[in-house]
């Protein structure tokens, strides 16, 4: 079919009129931009540096000849090519900034520009990680600042905002909760690990050289199989990670509990803290008896996702814990300067370069700042307020994998639309034909078919009603015209892309073709 | 209303009706009441006003390298950022997109990804780049758990003229998994100052070693002698991991040549400023024949039904969304903002422009090094070829020549004293393209008068 083809097909399948953001992801086929190589020019270039202002040794007496490089083979472009090519790049590209993203798990939620503003002072961009702390102490302060404040937050005292992204805190503190284990002489095997985690738990474990146990869950609450937790609890477990609220967007009620048993036979419990956004201001994890946690800025403190980071993974854990947080640690001298303790003999060491990603913790420590006591309360409330929304919006057309209350997420099923011929993956493409990043899908496992939708705090009610509407005019369109999703989408710059060659023939990089 | 929240009150009613309740508590009658709504510590909000007044001022009592002659490097360096890229980056488009999980609206990232790792083999000659990792510290660790798993070996040997920091952070990443990671000596150090370089490591060599990881140039500045490593290497089974900096390889020959299996590399001081240390990103390539052990995602080039190019995420059965506890890593979100960056600023400087900033940093450092080895008291420690780092031995400790060097409102350079007691006296000194020559004649003034 033709791109005239396609829209005509979508736009008597009852679809959409083009999204009001008139993004051009929208506005059907449209031919490929060349690859940054292919608009190379020998000879052409961007910039220039000033003039060497010192004397000019020969190159050849400082590096061997048999060293020399003699080919670089880096496309050569004018700056006007190269800020037209990644503008034209980033228009093929869904955003925030433009549009809804119900992606569940994701929390994608706005991102203040006053951080981006902040992020760029050059007080903080150009300092070198290696300066005397003398030097920095203003960075130093905002590193100090929002350990205590996310200690607040989460009900856990010791911080480090070294690890880097949600799997880099969890590797963090499992790796510490081995620590823990060997200080006392115990050789632990075992991590518990429910089957509704993220990949990143087993994961996670594995390089932390713990072996997974799997527990399951229950069909009709949606929580953690509670009798087969503790049947797996013994004392060769180290820890059991949860994540809370579950992947279902369930407070998982048992937690309390959990932690008891858990703590009963030395079994640290470790809080997957990717769905902290519920929870924020309205309970505090460590207060439930949970040991470590880790937060993932860059979805409940708003640090732009980036197409896939940078984003931040501190650690929050119990006290008993802090003894072996990574080194060093940003603590504040008698005097009120603020200073690194490097010297921490029971650490796990050092899991970054330097100290985490500084100018990412800095969006996050402006947004804390600005929101404040009352604007944290806030921020769990309308999460959960808006996913309940949504819900309820989707109540008539949709049924869920389990049917009650929800914290800032929750997951629909997809298999009763099978009989239609028609799968959660194609009611996810067409949906981008209605102008929407699809929520997230096939996710978690346990639920066959599942179509996962977060909405975050930020979205207003018409926004939310805008997509329930497009969403359930999807569901009508799988009912009557399924061939239409079936072969959705139609309005993007290109339709489904065969995932079986890109793996089979794997093409990873541009290769200069042969002359 | 706060916490850029745009539902009004009234809003909110016509919310909680249509979901069936009365009040927000309600939704949270699953959480335990004694601990729910906790009093929480914290001051009252600022307004946007206030925040950037406050953060701004906290900024300015930094020290910042605009404003401070500096001379530090030790792995993290200054380089010149073109305009472009900060523009270009801050489009919300890719500012505020998320992981490119659905292809169709996502080719933006998917497409940058793919020339990304274009770049990557080019600089490294290598077959094989992943999207990204966190840092280079964060890929040895990452390296030396691919090399253990594709030899299926547990010792790894590592210089010690690797940067410390990659050390500390490697030696956390074999902890897990019980590797062994042994440190081999790759330099000497005599009490008159004068350094030496070791460069058999032929007893070090056998065949229960999964890898030996070098850095070049290393820590100090200087190039490690690579040749006959990697067959050293191949004839017992194990794999050379090179941590390469890409602006070097603007003029030396990439690792690839010198028959690397995987290459680690910081990137982010291509295309960034240097931000405190973070966020970084980290270069990983590797040979095409490593591809299935390798961390992290890849993009590949793929058509569409109608044959139309485009761009997904592949061989994800590496990965742990698909493959959970044997996955090849956990990492799930890395830098790719930052790998944008960095790609952006290859493309704008091209060959030629990368070669420049290679050589007016080499040209710099060799000419406060050679205006340094005047002075008395002072020996310029390189006895191997170098590039734009180099130590010096100083007449005092290096923290008390730091010390005065600050007095003069110079950032000075690192202290070697604190990796090795040895080295108490010894500075390490780097120059950049951005080093301007009045700033090196400063320096070499306030250390004559010291």
């Amino acid at each position: 079919m033709t791109t005239t083809e396609h829209v005509e097909v979508a736009v008597q399948a009852g679809s959409p009129l083009r999204p009001a953001s008139g993004h051009s992801i929208f506005a059907g086929r449209q031919e490929g931009i060349p690859v940054v190589f292919e608009k190379s020019v020998k000879g052409r270039r961007a910039g220039k540096l000033p003039a060497l202002d010192v004397p000019v040794m020969d190159l050849d007496e400082i590096i061997p000849a048999s060293e020399r490089r003699h080919e670089l083979p880096l496309p050569e472009l004018s700056e006007l090519d190269v800020v037209r090519h990644f503008t034209r790049l980033s228009k093929r590209n869904y955003s925030i900034e433009s549009e809804f993203y119900p992606l569940g798990s994701c929390t994608m939620k706005y991102n203040p520009k006053i951080d981006e503003n902040v992020a760029a002072l050059p007080g903080f961009r150009n300092l070198h990680p290696l300066q005397p702390a003398a030097t920095v102490q203003g960075a130093l302060k905002v590193i100090h600042d929002i350990q205590r404040q996310l200690a607040e937050i989460t009900g856990l005292p010791g911080v480090s905002t070294q690890p880097v992204a949600g799997a880099h805190g969890e590797l963090t503190g499992i790796l510490m909760v081995r620590a823990a284990h060997l200080k006392q002489g115990r050789m632990r095997r075992k991590v518990l690990i429910p089957d509704s985690a993220h990949g990143t738990n087993p994961a996670t474990a594995a390089m932390a050289g713990y072996e997974s146990i799997t527990i399951g869950h229950d069909r009709v609450t949606g929580e953690l199989d509670f009798e087969d937790f503790k049947s797996k609890l013994d004392d060769d477990c180290a820890a059991v990670m949860i994540t809370l609220p579950n992947t279902l967007g369930l407070f998982e009620r048992r937690i309390e509990e959990i932690c008891r048993l858990a703590h009963q036979v030395g079994c640290f419990v470790y809080c997957d803290g990717a769905n902290l956004n519920a929870l924020v201001g309205q309970i505090r994890p460590g207060d439930l008896g949970v040991d470590l946690l880790h937060v993932n800025l860059h979805k409940t403190f708003a640090v732009p996702h980036g197409g896939g980071g940078p984003g931040g993974g501190a650690i929050c854990v119990a006290a008993g814990l802090e003894p072996f947080l990574p080194a060093p640690l940003v603590v504040q001298a008698a005097d009120g300067s603020f200073a690194y303790d490097a010297h921490r003999p029971d650490s796990i060491g050092r899991v970054h370069s330097y100290q985490g990603n500084f100018n990412a913790v800095l969006r996050s420590y402006a947004y804390i700042l600005q929101l404040g006591k009352e604007g944290l309360g806030e921020l769990g409330a309308n999460a959960v307020l808006n996913a309940n929304y949504m819900r309820a919006l989707l109540a008539d057309d949709f049924t869920f994998y389990v049917d009650r209350i929800c914290m800032h997420e929750f997951v629909l099923d997809g298999r009763p639309f099978k009989e239609f011929g028609v799968r959660t993956l194609d009611i996810a493409k067409r949906l981008i034909d209605h102008g929407y990043h699809p929520p997230t899908i096939y996710f978690p496992l346990i639920a066959p078919e599942a179509i996962m939708i977060e909405p975050t705090e930020t979205e207003s009610k018409e926004t939310m009603d805008a997509f329930a509407n497009a969403l359930i005019a999807v569901a009508h369109e799988a009912r009557t015209t399924p061939s239409v999703v079936q072969n959705a989408p139609h309005m993007t710059p290109v339709g489904r892309l065969d995932e079986v060659r890109a793996a089979r023939q794997p093409d990873l990089r541009w290769l200069a073709p042969v002359s | 209303m706060s916490g850029f929240i745009s539902t009004t009150p009234a809003e909110r009613d016509v919310m909680l009706s249509r979901i069936g309740v009365s009040t927000i508590d309600q939704l949270f009658e699953d959480l335990p009441t004694e601990h729910y709504r906790p009093d929480l510590d914290l001051p009252a909000g600022l307004s946007e006003l206030e925040t950037w007044q406050l953060l701004r001022k906290l900024s300015e009592t930094n020290l910042d390298l605009e404003r401070h002659p500096s001379f530090l490097g030790a792995g993290a360096y200054r380089h010149f950022v073109p305009a472009a890229i900060g523009h270009l980056i801050s489009r919300g488009e890719f500012l505020t997109s998320y992981t490119p999980y659905q292809p169709e609206v996502s080719q933006g990232t998917l497409q940058a990804v793919y020339e990304w790792q274009s770049i990557v083999c080019a600089l490294t000659g290598m077959d094989i780049s992943n999207a990204s990792v966190y840092d280079a510290g964060t890929g040895t660790g990452e390296a030396a758990r691919m090399a253990c798993a594709l030899t299926r070996r547990r010792r790894v040997l590592v210089l010690d003229t690797v940067n410390p920091r990659y050390r500390e952070v490697l030696a956390t990443y074999a902890s897990g998994p019980d590797i062994d990671v042994e440190t081999v000596a790759a330099f000497t150090s005599r009490p008159d100052g004068t350094l030496g370089r070791v460069t058999d490591f032929s007893t070090k060599i056998d065949d229960s070693v999964a890898c030996m990881i070098i850095q070049q140039p290393n820590f100090l500045g200087w190039m490690e002698q690579v040749e006959g490593l990697s067959d050293a290497l191949a004839s017992v089974g194990a794999i050379l991991v090179v941590i390469a900096d890409p602006v070097s390889l603007g003029v030396i020959r990439p690792p690839g040549a010198y028959g690397a299996g995987i290459v680690v590399g910081e990137g982010k001081w291509t295309g960034g400023p240097v931000d405190f240390g973070g966020p970084l990103v980290g270069m990983f390539a590797c040979r095409k024949d490593f591809v299935r052990q390798m961390p992290g995602r890849i993009v590949g080039s793929t058509i569409d039904g109608d044959g139309r190019k485009g761009y997904v995420l592949t061989l994800a059965t590496r990965e742990q969304h698909i493959r959970r506890e044997k996955a090849t890593s956990n990492i799930c979100t890395a830098e790719a903002l930052i790998a944008l960056a960095t790609t952006i600023y290859f493309c704008h400087l091209g060959p030629v422009g990368l070669r420049e900033v290679a050589e007016q940093s080499i040209q710099k450092a060799h000419y406060l090094a050679s205006r340094i080895s005047l002075l008395p008291g002072y020996t310029v420690q390189s006895t191997a070829p170098w590039l734009y780092e180099f130590p010096v031995h100083c007449p005092k400790p290096a923290a008390q020549v730091n010390e005065a060097l600050l007095g003069s409102g110079i950032i000075g350079g690192y202290d070697l004293g604190l990796e090795d007691q040895a080295l108490a006296h010894s500075l390490l000194l780097c120059c950049t393209e951005v080093t301007p020559r009045s700033d090196i004649d400063r320096l070499v003034d306030v250390l004559g008068s010291l």
